[in-house]
C-alpha cells in the first residue's frame, strides 16, 4: 500500500479556493422583499423557473425563507412563472 | 377589534370593456369603504402580461390597493372576490411594519416617477 507521503494527485485539490460568500440581503440592509416587483427576484430564480438554493446564492437562513415567501406569492399573482424554459 | 394594514393584489380578467373594469374596481373600493376601512394607497397596473395563462387567458388587468381595516373586514372581503368571476385572482397580505416602510418608501418613488411626462397611453399608467 503506497503510503501517504508520495501519492501525487492527478490535479490540485480545491481546499481554499472556495470563495467567501456573503448574504447579500444582510450587506445591504434588506428589510423586506417584495413579491411585487418580479425584476428583482428574476435574481433569484433558475432558467425553468425554480428558487435558487443557498448554496449558490448565498443568502442567510433568515432571507432565504422570505425570499422563498416572496416568490411564492409572485407566482401565485402571475408575475413569475410557475415552471419556465430558458427564462433569461 | 384590532386594526391592521393590508395590501390587496387582484387581477381583473381582459375581456371586460374598460367602463366595466374601472366598475369592479369601484364596487370593491365601495365594499371596503362602508366596512370602515381606510384606503391610503392605490396602484392601476394596467394590462400586464401573465407569466402563465390563467383560465385561459395570457394578459390580465392588474390593481393594488393598500387599506387599513379591522381584521373582521378580510373574510367577507375576499368571499365576494371568490364569488366575482370577473376577478381571476386575487392576493391579500398583512403588512408588518417592515413593509409599510417599504411600501411608503416605494409611494415615493412611484410618485417622482408618475412627476415625469407621461408618454405612455394616457388611460392606463405602467408601472415600470
Amino acid at each position: 500500500m503506497a503510503d501517504n507521503k508520495n501519492v501525487r494527485y492527478l490535479n490540485p485539490i480545491a481546499i481554499d479556493t472556495k470563495s467567501e460568500r456573503y448574504c447579500r440581503f444582510r450587506e445591504k440592509g434588506f428589510k423586506y422583499i417584495d413579491y411585487k416587483d418580479p425584476d428583482f427576484l428574476l435574481m433569484l430564480i433558475n432558467e425553468q423557473g425554480k428558487i435558487l438554493p443557498r448554496r449558490l446564492t448565498g443568502t442567510s437562513l433568515k432571507y432565504q425563507r422570505r425570499v422563498g415567501k416572496a416568490i411564492k406569492k409572485a407566482r401565485h399573482i402571475a408575475l413569475l412563472p410557475y415552471l419556465a424554459d430558458q427564462l433569461r | 377589534m384590532t386594526r391592521n394594514r393590508y395590501e390587496t393584489v387582484f387581477i381583473i380578467t381582459p375581456v371586460l370593456s374598460d367602463e366595466q373594469t374601472k366598475d369592479v374596481i369601484k364596487k370593491y373600493k365601495d365594499l371596503l369603504k362602508d366596512k370602515g376601512a381606510k384606503i391610503t394607497h392605490e396602484e392601476n397596473w394596467g394590462m400586464r402580461k401573465l407569466a402563465y395563462p390563467i383560465q385561459k387567458k395570457s394578459t390580465g388587468f392588474y390593481y393594488l390597493m393598500e387599506f387599513e381595516a379591522d381584521a373582521s373586514v378580510i373574510l367577507p372581503f375576499e368571499t365576494e372576490f371568490r364569488r366575482d368571476e370577473r376577478v381571476i385572482r386575487f392576493l391579500t397580505t398583512r403588512m408588518d411594519k417592515f413593509h409599510i416602510e417599504y411600501a411608503e418608501g416605494r409611494r415615493d418613488r412611484e410618485t417622482d416617477r408618475r412627476e415625469k411626462p407621461k408618454q405612455t397611453a394616457a388611460g392606463t399608467e405602467t408601472k415600470a
